[in-house]
């Protein structure tokens, strides 16, 4: 049942935000609902398929599996943060260029994590790719291409 | 007609895809992302019994709760809400109950919805639903398939039976080969095995989302669907809506799979919400509510017997299924296993063959379209059998396919099942896919592991498949007595600028029309790929179509799309010969150029369009547009084959089975755009595998969906996929001018037996025979065991881990 709110104060996409929330709210409901930054998906409600993928003070996490109120004081980045002002991010290239993507429902999360997966470990090789992805589930794509396309960003050259 | 060697020509072309620009930057449309202001949240109370009568519903302390506006049982919308529609009795006689979107009297299976909640935030409408209480008597429920078929337990008792239907095809009936029975006592063997199709989630990542607005001329329903035109015909006929008054709007909708083919109760209940509240209404399901809420597919039992003589030759073919339809009917429930049944003789030529289905009722959710719908049920038993054919003649499973499949020069082909297969070249694609898959290395080591007893055993396994798809041509559908035809429509409007926007009635959800069919339009009216808009998905903008499913769009909707470029060419051609003062006979057009024949004088494309545009000077008579609709229904079915390779390891310490390596040739006729093709093959030889591997939809014995999240329901994510290595042949199809053929169910078709087949190739010579799937570590171990301790298998029926 709702008890009241309490008031953070996030960083999204570089924006400083300050809003009252319901304690059992959920960070990714936080970032659609509150902030209107619906690029962030729900596909599940058992944290297992990363629809939802967010970094947090630059690791990826899943935003549904944070509540809101965890958030206070970090920053965050979405896929709308990870847009340029002009032009793609090298990521969002290469899933164009290797298809990487067919309905895109699973594309913003599988793109974050491997944002973070890439500042992680900045070459890593096709098994650790997959491994890296393994809290991402993809229904349409096999995973081959998605493979083929953090690759691709990796040989090019990710910025931190 | 088409491009001349001054471009790469657009078909062929690995176009990259306009939609992910959107997609890859955040700013899909899903449904759930749509908002509009005052919009209030639908929370749906679903009956955690499987199969009970109503007692009583309390809905008071809902009604009472923070925020909420309306609360709806069954008994409230009894009046409006109709029966969620049928559109494919498969017999005359094809029982079948009411089908509320609310359950009013009785549920019957766990997870039907019983009251709705309508609030002003989705938590609000979340709190109240938990505060709905519900008397439930439980009745005696139904689950096991061949039991239901005896209706010891009735799960409609006024139905009088849990036999919804029974459909035949006998081959000696049809003029279309002889009689089972006498072909099977006239071989010299027969081979009987029983097979388990498990139950199946589509599970696409996207939970399904409605949001109705009632305020305009029109009802607006946007919603997570495949199917918006049909949808919108089905919800006016069921909820009384003048079909005109209703608007159906698929925006982005992630995946599919024959998962969002349907009509669903939430999208009426949605509907009758924003009617009586008179503001938009919302309804997103949670993903535990998609497992168990949204159809499942597959799920037969198959008894089947293949008769051969002594040298390999294939005679007759029997099939028996009893297939779960599930609580209900849903849109084509009854219909997924007749599609199969032409299809189960496979690429084969049988002499005779029989099939019989019973679609049975259970308290589970209904059944009904999930990718191949009824074709990889055929293909994994025929593909099964010839396997279990050639062990038992101890041929090698590649030579007795050969020794049985149509030849490349016998082709057309009149199957036995009475299909016509119009070109197929299975050598081809069967030689390419021996030679990538280094077929005699892998047999040298399958050799050397077991002369050494290694623990990790090596298997191969074959599978060469047709599949019968591009749905279809309507008279066949009439003959099925489909409610619906199998036509698909396109217009091509012309604009002022010579910019060209295509409506299409397909729907795609990540197949990537809007890319490939811009590259239609492109090469057919030599304008740049990037001056073509395809508008889909939305039935005031697209207006006419049959959506998308059953591996069609290309097949049917792109063809209606090169018949309306090509009626365009046509009008514009008169108007450019009237610009040039020439004869149209004398009208050439390349590359987007009218010119006169023989000499270099020419008007562009764009010329024409502005010329018809300002009407200034055109032929008298000549009616100032050169827009072109065009509906095409295709002659026949496309026929896509392939031949697959599974290298499957087997830890016979673990029961773990693993793929060592995968390799496919597919030959999907006239390829457009080869990446989109490859991406199809890759996303369904996932779900194939995933089938022989890690899926079922599994209840238990209180009708309770146990798999109920994807902790338990296991779609794989990247490390539980090997890398795919595929190739094509081509082989036009003759149905249509491109060749084309479909692609986008056919790697989930093939795969499953490819992957079954090569854990048993591995294993047999330890004594398990047949396996139940999914093949988990622990399904795979016991067999092991047991064919270890007493030389026999377990049943190869149970369901369950």
């Amino acid at each position: 049942m709702a008890t009241g709110t309490r008031t953070i104060t996030v960083t999204v996409d570089s924006v400083e935000y300050t809003d009252p929330v319901e304690p059992r709210m959920l960070l990714v409901q936080y970032l659609r609902e509150v902030l209107g930054k619906t690029g962030t998906a729900i596909g599940c409600d058992t944290t297992n398929c990363g629809a939802c993928t967010v970094l947090f003070d630059g690791y990826g996490i899943k935003s549904c599996t944070m509540l809101a109120v965890e958030a206070d004081g970090h920053e965050i980045t979405t896929i709308e943060g990870l847009t340029p002002d002009e032009g793609l991010h090298p990521l969002q290239e290469s899933f164009n260029a290797c298809h990487g993507l067919q309905c895109g429902f699973c594309t913003p999360g599988m793109i974050m994590q491997s944002a973070s997966l890439l500042a992680e470990n900045p070459h890593p090789s096709d098994t650790e790719i997959r491994a890296g992805l393994e809290g991402n589930l993809c229904r349409c794509t096999g995973y081959q291409n998605i493979v083929a396309a953090v690759r691709t960003a990796a040989e090019e050259g990710v910025p931190r | 007609m088409t491009v001349t060697d001054s471009r790469p020509p657009e078909i062929g072309r690995a176009r990259l895809r306009k939609e992910d620009a959107r997609l890859t930057t955040g700013r899909g449309r899903f449904t759930d992302n749509i908002s509009l202001p005052g919009t209030l949240y639908l929370g749906l109370v679903r009956s955690p019994v499987a199969h009970a009568r109503i007692a009583s519903i309390d809905v008071s302390a809902a009604r009472d709760a923070p925020g909420v506006v309306r609360v709806f049982t069954g008994a409230d919308l009894a009046d409006e809400q109709g029966s969620l529609p049928n559109a494919w009795p498969v017999t005359p006689d094809q029982l079948a109950p009411p089908h509320p979107a609310v359950a009013v009297d009785t549920v019957a299976f766990a997870g039907e919805i019983v009251a709705v909640v309508v609030a002003r935030s989705r938590a609000q409408a979340r709190d109240a639903q938990e505060l709905v209480d519900v008397d439930y008597e439980e009745l005696p429920l139904v689950l096991d398939l061949e039991e239901a078929a005896t209706d010891s337990t009735l799960v409609h008792p006024d139905l009088g039976t849990n036999v919804s239907a029974t459909w035949v095809f006998d081959s000696a009936e049809a003029g279309t080969g002889g009689e089972v029975e006498a072909a099977l006592a006239e071989s010299d063997v027969v081979v009987e095995r029983t097979i388990r199709q498990q139950r199946l989630i589509p599970a696409f990542m996207e939970p399904r989302s409605v949001l109705v607005d009632p305020s305009g001329e029109q009802i607006t329903m946007w919603s997570a669907t495949q199917v918006p035109h049909i949808a919108k015909l089905m919800l006016a006929l069921t909820l009384g809506i003048p079909e005109s008054k209703l608007r159906v709007i698929a925006p982005d909708v992630g995946g599919g799979f024959g998962g969002k083919l349907a009509v669903t109760p939430e999208e009426v209940i949605t509907i009758l919400a924003a009617r009586r509240t008179g503001k938009p209404c919302k309804y997103t399901e949670t993903r535990s509510e998609s497992l168990m809420g949204a159809h499942h597919g597959r799920d037969h039992v198959q008894h089947l017997r293949i008769g051969a003589k002594a040298d390999g030759t294939v005679t007759g073919l029997d099939v028996r299924i009893v297939a779960d339809m599930g609580a209900y009917l849903g849109l084509i429930t009854s219909g997924i296993p007749i599609l199969g049944a032409f299809m189960y003789n496979g690429i084969y030529k049988f002499s005779a063959y029989r099939f019989e289905c019973r679609n049975v009722f259970t308290n589970r959710v209904w059944t009904d379209a999930y990718r191949g719908a009824g074709r990889p049920e055929a293909t994994f038993a025929i593909e099964r059998m010839m396997d279990e054919l050639a062990t038992e003649l101890d041929m090698d499973p590649i030579a007795l396919r050969e020794k049985n499949w149509i030849a490349h020069e016998e082709f057309p082909f009149d199957t036995v099942a009475s299909l016509t297969y119009d070109t197929g070249d299975y050598e081809a694609a069967t030689a390419k896919a021996l030679e990538l898959f280094d077929y005699d290395e892998l047999r040298a080591e399958q050799a050397r592991r077991r002369k050494s007893g290694d623990p990790i055993q090596l298997g191969i396994g074959v599978s060469t498949f047709t599949e019968m798809c591009g749905l279809a041509p309507s008279r066949v559908l009439g003959a099925l007595n489909y409610a619906a035809g199998g036509w698909e429509y396109a217009q091509v409007r012309v604009l002022a600028t010579g910019n060209v926007e295509v409506v299409t009635g397909t729907s795609p959800h990540g197949q990537g029309h809007v890319t490939s069919w811009s590259q239609l339009v492109a090469d057919r009216l030599g304008v740049p790929f990037e001056n073509v808009e395809v508008l889909h998905g939305d039935t005031q903008i697209a207006q006419k179509g049959l959506d998308t499913y059953g591996s069609r769009s290309l097949s049917v909707g792109g063809m209606a799309v090169l018949a309306a470029a090509d009626k365009v060419i046509e009008k514009a051609r008169i108007v450019a010969a009237h610009m040039l003062e020439a004869a149209a006979t004398d009208v050439e057009f390349t590359d987007g150029r009218f010119s006169v024949r023989g000499t270099d004088q020419g008007v562009s494309f764009a010329d024409v369009a502005f010329a018809t545009f300002s009407a200034h000077d055109l032929p008298d008579g000549f009616e100032p547009s050169l827009d072109a609709d065009a509906t095409f229904d295709p002659e026949n079915f496309s026929f896509p084959h392939g031949t697959h390779l599974a290298a499957m390891e087997v830890d016979t310490e673990t029961g773990r089975a693993s793929v060592r390596a995968y390799v496919c040739v597919d030959d999907v006729g006239t390829v457009v755009n080869p990446m989109l093709v490859e991406g199809q093959v890759h996303g369904g030889l996932a779900q194939g595998i995933s089938q022989a591997l890690y899926e079922e939809a599994v209840y238990d014995e209180f009708g309770t969906l146990v798999t109920g999240s994807f902790t338990d329901y296991l779609v794989p994510s990247a490390p539980d996929l090997p890398e795919f290595v595929t190739d094509r042949t081509t082989t036009p199809a003759t149905s249509n001018e491109l060749g084309v053929k479909g692609v986008g169910e056919a790697g989930t078709i093939a795969s499953t037996p490819a992957i079954v087949n090569g854990i048993l190739d591995a294993i047999r010579h330890l004594g398990v025979t047949d396996l139940t799937m999914p093949c988990t570590p622990a399904r795979v171990w016991h067999a092991l065991e047991a064919a270890r301790s007493t030389g026999t298998a377990p049943s190869a029926t149970e369901a369950g881990a």
